[in-house]
């Protein structure tokens, strides 16, 4: 039985899905900051993929320097107060934290971070200033973390960016996909904005590119095209009975909790399928919009899952039934999910083994399919120029992000295959340094 | 179970730990509080003329986290009217008669010292303290450390007081001089049965830097007040030991500055103190540190076998010499237990930019560093700067001969004599790798 009951109000939402990681006071800070021990060649930076220099941004809250701190912060990172609260700490900086190893407390760098970022952005402290109009328009299609840290490089080099957006809100995942108990949705749009005030770059909202024709219109209008449109919907299970109502993905299902809150469809005996950390979030976010019961069918054991453990134990916490082993066959129901049929299975040789006698059924209303999100390669095969390896995976220029012989450069989830948000603000930023590079060239011609 | 009872200058106390004068010893109520929670013996909030005092009136520096690790006021002596104050002590010497009240006196001219002198006296004190320390408003108008910084004008006070004074007599030095003992000597001359020390530092505590005003800030303006707590501990030390191993002086001594715990304590009186005062603590943390205080002193005295505090009354004197007495043929080599490491690299830091040197960076991505022990001197920076405890040691080096000192070399002409003499001792330290500096710069 997990502990929540179904939110009936924008408060109670809000109370189920309080914040894991909730802000800090300045006492905190200054008690926190303080404890760090500022290493040498600190290996909490080599573990943050934007290298952000973390004992100088710690040094400067704990000397209360909080607008260098953030200017730190977000020289690195522009997804700064974002990742501050999203970031898998755990396995990045604060997993590398030399207190780990006297079995101390690591330093809470994630929070530290976030509480820099808080501050400039609440008082609106602009960080950034344009770079002088170089006369090179770059397009950007998809504003999520790529797309705007992209945008956000470009501008203080000088380009003209703007931005197609298909949604109608800035930040893509941050905002449609992380869990609520880790940012608001307020928080994701209140950094783009401050970003897009200091840095001036056009966002056009409702504005999907996905047709050859508006492909070659922006080759025609810009000088190069970054493309961060993330991964597509989720992937199907090819299993009977997945077309029912109330059997959903799983981005679907959080895209839903996020936007319509305690309005969102939510069962009250779910069913979420995957080992992922997509699963964990999903099981979690059914269990705090007042299921009775959850239950996490994966197909191989608990050591296989893929899931980092700590979204795991969030998972357990609020009382998510682990199914391991389990596969779904067939998903039953009239219309309306009514329950699913699971298998037992072994992994034999690394392969998954389904027990087909042994096959039980679990009653519920809803099925969540967390099963990985498709790759974007429909869409991208449409566009001229592009070369896929034996894998299906776009040909880019591992520095630059370039895809070859075209003046496209595609970065985060889209190439990565799904990782963090800090991933895709370090791989866009070294995207549009390709880019500055590229078109350098072409204006030094 | 040691005793912590003490006979300071003929003034006899349960135990050597006793309020130092300031706004902990404002009144009898606080006082007798003191009292009642354990402390031995209080010195009173300075009396004299009443002052009329500033809002506001401390400052603090804190360190990291840690609050006020120096203190700093712009506070005078007592506002308060003599009589209130006097008043008060006899009703304390009532209610505690076997703790000491010291009372703290500064006025100005002979009769007046004799009048102060006298009614504290009435009043039941067991001992007089002159304030000539106080570093700030005070010595403008010719009081505290005005008197202090002059031995002669020092002397002469002193002996005023002891044309009246029958309860011994303490006189409280400031620090603000260039060599306190010309303090010190002066009070002995002048006729003084004991010394107590420091008073606070003149000091700016640091500035607004948005208003552009030293702090405390008064109104939008600020003055240089005196600076105390745990951050003066060192040089309060350092007096207090040139003071007890003078031997023009040999009177008691009671060691103040920057006492907060018993180690503290322990440190005062192994340098020749007999009892500590204790002021910005008390304002800290409140009476009740007293506990702590005596407790840690009595199981310190149990653990080395002192049954009394006069047994450990300037113990670490004669181990603290001059530099030209130390023995230049002794070395000690860093050493870093690897399985405590947790690979910080600030020692590598510390001993590259800041020493010598002599620490390397571990091969294949290895964060524990490693000593090159011919470039090491010994210099202990690193062990300081080592976050886990324990984790770098100095060892003793193997190949030590003998003992020789700066005198001893200097006796026998085995010191450099000129700019490049052979014998410089830092002459096989040129690193020859220039470029390696010049990572920028390529
Ligand atoms: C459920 C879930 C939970 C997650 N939790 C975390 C977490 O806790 N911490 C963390 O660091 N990461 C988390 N992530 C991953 C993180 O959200 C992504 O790695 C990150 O958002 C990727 O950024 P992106 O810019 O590459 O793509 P997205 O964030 O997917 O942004 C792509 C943008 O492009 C737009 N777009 C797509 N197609 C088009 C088109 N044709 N034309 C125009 N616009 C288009 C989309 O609307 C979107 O706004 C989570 C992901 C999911 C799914
Ligand atoms: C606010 C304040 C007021 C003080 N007032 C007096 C005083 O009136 N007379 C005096 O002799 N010393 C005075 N002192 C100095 C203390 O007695 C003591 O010498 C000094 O603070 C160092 O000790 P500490 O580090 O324990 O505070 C005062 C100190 C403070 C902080
Ligand atoms: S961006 Fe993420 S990984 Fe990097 S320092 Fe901040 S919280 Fe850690
Ligand atoms: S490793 Fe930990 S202690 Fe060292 S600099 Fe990074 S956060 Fe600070
Ligand atoms: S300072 Fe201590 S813990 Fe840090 S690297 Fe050096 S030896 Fe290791």
């Amino acid at each position: 039985m997990s502990d929540f009951r179904k939110p009936l109000n924008e408060q109670e939402f809000e109370k189920n899905f309080a914040p894991i990681n909730p802000p800090m006071d300045q006492t905190q800070a200054m008690v926190e900051s303080s404890r760090c021990l500022f290493c040498f060649d600190a290996p909490c930076i080599k573990a943050c993929p934007t290298r952000i220099d973390i004992p100088l941004f710690i040094r400067q809250i704990s000397t209360g320097n909080l607008t260098g701190s953030a200017r730190t912060i977000y020289e690195s990172n522009y997804f700064g107060n974002a990742c501050g609260k999203v970031c898998p700490v755990d396995v990045l900086c604060e997993g590398a934290c030399v207190f780990n190893h006297v079995n101390e407390k690591p330093i809470e760098i994630g929070r530290l971070q976030s509480h820099a970022a808080t501050y400039v952005i609440e008082n609106e402290i602009a960080l950034f200033k344009p770079g002088e109009l170089n006369k090179k328009r770059v397009a950007i299609i998809g504003a999520g973390p790529a797309g705007i840290s992209c945008a956000c490089e470009l501008r203080r080099y000088g380009y003209e960016v703007d931005i197609y957006e298909a949604k109608n809100c800035p930040t893509g995942l941050t905002l449609h996909g992380v869990a609520p108990y880790k940012i608001t949705n307020e928080e994701a749009v209140r950094e783009a904005e401050f970003l897009q005030k200091q840095l001036g770059f056009v966002i056009k909202y409702n504005s999907p590119v996905s047709k050859y024709e508006q492909f070659k219109k922006l080759e025609n209008e810009y000088d190069a095209i970054f493309i961060g449109i993330g991964l597509g919907e989720t992937v199907s299970m090819n299993i009977k009975g997945e077309d029912l109502e109330n059997c959903i993905g799983a981005v679907e299902y959080i895209e839903d909790v996020k936007i319509k809150k305690y309005l969102a469809n939510s069962g009250r005996k779910v069913v979420v399928i995957g080992g992922g950390n997509t699963a964990m979030d999903a099981a979690s976010e059914a269990a705090r919009m007042g299921a009775e019961r959850v239950w996490l069918s994966y197909r191989r054991s608990r050591a296989d899952m893929p899931a980092y453990g700590f979204e795991y134990e969030l998972a357990k916490k609020v009382c998510v039934e682990p199914l391991f082993n389990t596969m779904p066959v067939e998903i039953l129901g009239n219309g309306m999910v009514e329950a699913i049929r699971l298998a037992p299975t072994e992994v034999v040789d690394g392969k998954v083994i389904v027990k087909k006698d042994e096959i039980f059924t679990i009653e519920c209303d809803m099925v969540i399919k967390a099963t990985g999100q498709e790759k974007q390669n429909v869409l991208l095969d449409i566009i001229d120029g592009f070369e896929f390896d034996a894998n299906g995976k776009t040909i880019i220029d591992s520095e630059s992000f370039r895809a070859v012989n075209t003046k496209y450069f595609i970065a985060g989830d889209v190439i990565n295959g799904g990782s963090e948000i800090v991933n895709a603000v370090a791989e866009a930023v070294m995207a549009a340094e390709g880019i500055h590079k590229f078109l350098s060239k072409e204006m030094n011609q | 179970m040691a005793d912590l009872k003490i006979n300071f200058a003929g003034i006899k106390s349960p135990n050597p730990f006793w309020l130092a004068s300031g706004p902990p010893t404002n009144s009898g109520y606080q006082i007798m509080k003191a009292f009642d929670a354990g402390w031995g013996g209080a010195v009173w909030k300075t009396m004299g003329l009443p002052v009329v005092n500033s809002s506001s009136r401390y400052a603090g520096i804190d360190f990291g986290d840690t609050r006020m690790m120096g203190f700093s006021n712009i506070e005078l002596i007592s506002d308060r009217p003599l009589s209130h104050n006097l008043k008060e002590l006899e009703e304390v010497k009532k209610y505690f008669p076997e703790n000491p009240v010291i009372a703290s006196l500064m006025v100005d001219t002979r009769e007046e010292w004799h009048r102060v002198v006298k009614d504290a006296e009435n009043a039941g004190a067991d001992g007089l303290e002159l304030n000539f320390g106080c570093p700030h408003g005070m010595c403008e108008r010719g009081m505290g450390s005005a008197v202090g910084q002059e031995p002669d004008v020092l002397k002469l006070i002193v002996s005023w007081v002891m044309e009246v004074a029958t309860k011994p007599v303490i006189v409280k030095l400031t620090p603000n001089v260039t060599d306190i003992t010309d303090s010190a000597i002066a009070a002995k001359e002048g006729g003084g049965n004991a010394i107590s020390l420091i008073n606070t530092f003149q000091s700016i505590m640091g500035v607004d830097i948005d208003n552009f005003t030293p702090y405390p800030v008064v109104d939008g303006k600020g003055t240089n007040g005196g600076y105390c707590g745990p951050a003066v501990k060192p040089i309060a030390l350092n007096m207090v030991r040139n003071c007890a191993q003078s031997p023009y002086i040999g009177l008691p001594v009671s060691g103040i500055g920057g006492v907060s715990n018993w180690r503290d304590a322990v440190e005062f009186i192994l340098m020749g103190a007999s009892t500590v005062q204790v002021c910005t603590a008390v304002m800290h943390y409140g009476f009740g540190i007293i506990r702590r205080l005596t407790s840690g002193l009595s199981d310190y005295m149990d653990s080395k076998g002192f049954a009394n505090v006069s047994d450990m009354v300037g113990k670490a004197l004669k181990n603290t010499v001059a530099w030209e007495d130390l023995n230049l043929n002794y070395n000690v080599i860093a050493e870093i237990d690897n399985k405590k490491c947790i690979g910080c690299m600030l020692c590598y830091a510390a001993c590259e930019d800041g020493a010598h040197q002599a620490i390397g960076i571990g091969s294949n991505g290895s964060r524990v560093p490693f000593i090159i022990e011919e470039n090491c001197v010994g210099c202990n920076l690193c062990s300081l700067v080592c976050p886990v405890e324990g984790c770098i040691t100095m060892v003793e080096s193997k190949s030590n001969t003998g003992f020789e000192s700066w005198k001893d070399r200097t006796a026998s002409g085995n010191i450099p004599k000129t700019f490049d003499d052979p014998l410089a001792g830092g002459l096989s330290h040129r690193v020859t790798e220039i470029e390696k500096a010049l990572r920028k710069m390529k």
